[in-house]
């Protein structure tokens, strides 16, 4: 039995790219959590995207065994949180379920708006931090720079950050000493009412699923039966233990500890992160604070390309959802793409994510349509609907407004870029709330429409800051907005899964934007086809695509049999890419232009 | 042989087919031609003539029972072959493949050298000769890359015609810059010759050749797809007008002039391919064996001299890809094709290889004509054929 005194619980915080898988291996292997042979690069990110974005997507934990410069034994428990704003709530349980963490900043980048944000987070969760300067060993490094930027940026006292750099192996045993003696043990009380915190639950084929908790007081052990209190059921312990990061088994865990159980639930989805983990006999009085159901705020059709496939679909998506309980979908069907999902995401790396697995692990080759959020459409007749498909939006006579959400962005960009960064938020119908300035970076905050979010602001944020802009955001609040639904017609024939809503203002640039690329990406036809974008009956922007007038082979005899029939296979190819619609023939790519557009060229 | 060298089965069947001889040599490779063409400073005429007969008595062993329809010297410049090879090439076939009525097709250029072995030609054996004539314009032939001028050319075609019966030639339209008027008188002038077949072909840039470099790096440009469009209107018209209606996309004839052996390949008939860069479809059950022979003259001679082969590759085409192959070719002749004959041939029904709502929509659409199983492409289809067969294949 582990006594609390010796138990240090922390996170590590950092952007994307400052190194935090790299220190996590390092501290893994220094206290022989794996031997050499079994370490592999970012031991904790399992899912083959994860090692190749260089992100995390699901909470881990590891139990490192250290034996500190004081002669005692620590047990230290790594929680490694997602990294990216999309799971931002995950990450706050997370940081909930530690005593400190390691703030890691990249010694020549300096800190970036993410890591901010959950830096914050952290020290609304008490946290003790200790900030790591990595990569001291590059040439660009400028650790008092960064030190001082620490203290400016984020208010804490960087003096005495540890130098490191996880690949070369500098400062991990520094890093480990400041953990024991730095951070404090966590508290609780083993005889009180067990009451833990649902940290992450994952599916594995052998074990159903996991469920990673922090004890918080009293005592989680095999057989006995607990209750989650936010999803109100009651699940019989038949396995308790720890990782290391191997799973390995234990009799019991106790306040502070951080582990792991299984109980025969069947699905992810029946766990909710951030619930309440107490015991049936002996339950506690409250839960703990900050609980949030889980809830999709993106949200876009998926469509097999090969209508043959929806089956396999429909299996794929059961199969992810067992493991992503954050990922919803229901049956859709379109006139236009035929059967499919509507799908909902935590936000769009979300969604890209799931997009990628669902045609890498199980080979589908998917359309997916314009993204939305939720609009709140206020009837005339005082009731609302949730929008989150604009092909259901209500003939315009019954709407009374509509409402859109709002965000609060905060994003941190190099001074030379501020200029271009103001400009695309200005577009994007932002409002300026704040701009204070850090060194020569600018901190610049925004109210923002989700919907101008999810639709192409991070890929244009990347672009005009040549990469250097960071990006983070929360909810603010819904607000009536001048939204219109935007139908795009083909051949006078309207298109569902290319309508979209649009703010009033932007529909015009917008429909021209996507009949242009609608004009270059749907091939000719035997017919001359007129393309069209419409709000209501009215006509906003229209092209044409002229009828096919010549195209054949002017020479065929017998040695171009062989090349002709391969052309014919790659037409035949194309073909099996398009979607018959009235007489037209839409090819996939043009439901993604959609997504992707730009609004400027 | 070993394992992973191509090899042909053989077949003892009774087919008709026709026979493909290959000369890969010209005197300078034309800017447009992505045939297998080469040009030597010298070519040993007797070792030519050795391994294409050589080539074909293995065919032969191997297929003792075909009937040949039909011999075609293709190039390259089969008017550059010593008289002798030619003599030789079609006594072989002859001898193995049937004594009958044969079409024997060479082509030829129209320069006065070649006019003079025009009646040795015949002598061989030869009925019918197609000649690149391309353009009666000089400026034209010269940025075609031709040796010949348009004056030349007639003069040529004067001896042609008063050595054999049957002569046909070719010419190459929607050249840059060419606008509907400079078409019509140039093709009025040839029609006024009186040929009995002509090859009329629309300038077309193919992958690999010096057109191709030039048109990307923009040195030239064609007539838009409109214009494009109106020419070959214009050469149904005018041809139709003048007795040689289009009988395939590019081929024009006077009834009973057709080519007998470009019938084989677009009626989807065996054809043997002999000689370098050939291509052959043997019998082979229900489907075919296609045969693609070594391109690199100097190759093909050394395997040929090895092996009494010289391809470099054989795969089998299955039935289904046969009536693919008959709807792909087929729809390029006015007499169309036969649904069910395919059916019959090769064994696959219609829904397997054809759609047949496609079918009746562009039927509907006017771009195809049907009348029973017979299908034929219209006016309206001819320009966009391959669309057509895009839509039509499945």
């Amino acid at each position: 039995m582990t006594l609390q005194k010796h138990i240090r619980n922390f996170s590590i915080i950092a952007h994307i790219d400052h190194g935090k898988s790299t220190l996590a291996d390092r501290l893994i292997q220094a206290t022989g959590g794996l031997t050499d042979r079994e370490m592999k690069q970012q031991v904790l990110d399992s899912m083959e995207i994860e090692r190749e974005r260089g992100i995390t997507i699901k909470a881990q934990t590891v139990r490192l065994q250290y034996k500190a410069k004081d002669g005692e034994t620590y047990i230290l428990n790594l929680m490694d949180t997602p990294g990216h704003v999309d799971f931002a709530y995950e990450v706050s349980r997370c940081l909930a379920a530690c005593e400190g963490s390691l703030l890691v900043v990249d010694a020549s980048q300096g800190v970036e708006a993410q890591t901010l944000a959950n830096v914050y987070q952290a020290i609304e969760n008490d946290h003790e931090i200790v900030p790591v300067l990595n990569k001291i060993d590059l040439p660009a490094a400028e650790p008092e720079r960064v030190r001082e930027q620490i203290e400016d940026v984020i208010g804490i006292d960087a003096s005495d950050a540890v130098l490191a750099s996880a690949k070369s192996g500098i400062g991990i045993d520094e890093t480990l000493e400041a953990i024991v003696t730095r951070l404090p043990a966590p508290e609780g009380d083993r005889e009180a009412p067990l009451k833990a915190m649902l940290i992450d639950s994952w599916y594995d084929t052998y074990l159903g699923v996991v469920v990673l908790v922090r004890i918080i007081d009293g005592e989680l052990r095999k057989g006995q039966t607990i209750k989650m209190m936010a999803a109100k059921s009651e699940h019989y312990v038949d396995r308790v233990g720890i990782f290391t990061p191997k799973g390995v088994a234990v009799d019991v865990l106790g306040p502070g500890e951080v582990g792991f159980f299984t109980a025969s639930i069947k699905e992810v989805a029946d766990t909710h992160v951030g619930d309440t983990i107490t015991d049936v006999r002996k339950p506690c009085e409250t839960a703990l604070p900050g609980f949030k159901p889980s809830r999709s705020v993106v949200f876009c059709g998926l469509f097999p390309a090969d209508a043959d496939e929806y089956d396999h679909m429909r299996d794929a998506m059961a199969k992810l959802r067992l493991n992503d309980a954050s990922f919803e979908y229901e049956p859709e069907s379109s006139a236009a793409l035929g059967f499919g999902f509507r799908c909902g995401f935590l936000g769009m790396l979300h969604l890209e994510i799931i997009q990628e697995r669902l045609s890498r692990e199980f080979d589908l080759d998917l359309i997916t349509t314009s993204p939305s959020v939720i609009y709140k459409i206020h009837l005339t007749d005082g009731t609302m609907i949730e929008l989150h498909n604009p092909a259901d939006m209500p003939d315009v006579v019954r709407v009374d407004y509509v409402e859109e959400p709002w965000i609060n962005a905060t994003i941190l960009v190099p001074d030379e870029h501020l200029g271009a960064v103001l400009k695309l938020c200005e577009e994007k119908r932002g409002i300026q709330t704040d701009l204070t300035y850090a060194g020569n970076r600018a901190m610049v905050k925004y109210r923002l429409p989700l919907n101008e979010v999810v639709y192409d602001f991070y890929d244009r944020l990347k672009s005009v800051s040549r990469g250097y802009a960071s990006f983070d955001y929360d909810f603010d609040v819904y607000e009536e907005s001048d939204l219109v639904k935007m139908s795009i017609l083909v051949n006078a024939e309207p298109v569902d899964a290319l309508s979209m809503l649009v703010h009033r203002s932007a529909a015009e640039s917008r429909g021209r934007a996507l009949c242009e690329r609608l004009k270059d990406l749907i091939p000719r036809q035997l017919f001359k086809i007129p393309i069209q974008a419409a709000i209501g009956g009215k006509v906003i922007a229209r092209e044409t695509i002229s009828a096919l007038r010549k195209d054949v082979t002017a020479k065929c005899y017998g040695g171009d049999v062989t090349r002709k029939k391969k052309l014919l296979e790659k037409q035949k190819k194309g073909k099996a890419r398009m979607r018959m619609y009235g007489k037209v023939e839409i090819p996939h790519d043009a439901f993604i232009a959609a997504l992707k557009m730009r609004e400027t060229k | 042989m070993s394992a992973d060298q191509p090899s042909v089965p053989g077949d003892s069947a009774l087919h008709s087919a026709g026979i493909y001889v290959h000369w890969p040599f010209c005197l300078k490779k034309c800017p447009y031609c992505d045939f297998n063409s080469h040009v030597r400073e010298s070519v040993d005429h007797d070792d030519w003539s050795r391994a294409l007969l050589a080539e074909i008595d293995a065919t032969a062993a191997l297929y003792p029972n075909l009937k040949a329809a039909s011999i075609f010297f293709g190039g390259g410049t089969p008017s550059l072959m010593a008289p002798e090879t030619v003599d030789a090439v079609i006594d072989r076939v002859r001898q193995h493949w049937g004594k009958g009525d044969i079409e024997i097709t060479l082509e030829a250029n129209p320069s006065s050298v070649e006019a003079g072995r025009f009646r040795a030609y015949r002598e061989a054996g030869v009925n019918r000769l197609s000649m690149g004539i391309q353009s009666l314009r000089d400026d034209a032939l010269q940025f075609l890359g031709r040796l010949h001028n348009a004056d030349e050319a007639l003069k040529a075609l004067e001896v042609a015609r008063h050595t054999f019966d049957r002569v046909s030639f070719d010419l190459i339209y929607a050249r840059p810059g060419m606008e509907l008027a400079d078409w019509r008188t140039e093709l009025s002038e040839a029609l006024a010759m009186a040929p009995s077949h002509l090859s009329l072909y629309q300038l077309t840039i193919e992958e690999g050749t010096a057109f191709w470099h030039q048109y990307r790096r923009g040195t030239f440009a064609l007539p838009d797809e409109e214009t494009a469009a109106a020419l070959y209107d214009l050469t149904q018209d005018m041809t139709a007008a003048a007795g040689l209606p289009a009988y395939e996309t590019s081929n024009h004839a006077a009834v009973g002039q057709e080519s007998q052996h470009n019938l084989i390949y677009w009626r989807g008939l065996p054809y043997v391919g002999i000689g370098p860069g050939a291509h052959g479809r043997l019998p082979n059950g229900s489907g075919a064996l296609a045969t693609a022979n070594i391109k690199r003259p100097e190759d093909w001679l050394k395997e040929v001299s090895e092996t009494g082969f010289g391809l470099a590759e054989t795969f089998a085409v299955d039935p289904l890809e046969r009536a693919t192959e008959a709807l792909m070719m087929g729809l390029r002749l006015m007499e169309g094709l036969d649904i069910a004959a395919i059916e019959a041939r090769f064994g696959v029904p219609r829904n397997e290889w054809l759609d047949e709502a496609a079918l009746a929509s562009l039927v509907s659409d006017g771009f195809l004509a049907a009348e029973g199983d017979r299908v034929k492409v219209t006016r309206a289809g001819q320009p966009v054929l391959n669309h057509l067969i895009g839509k039509l294949a499945l």
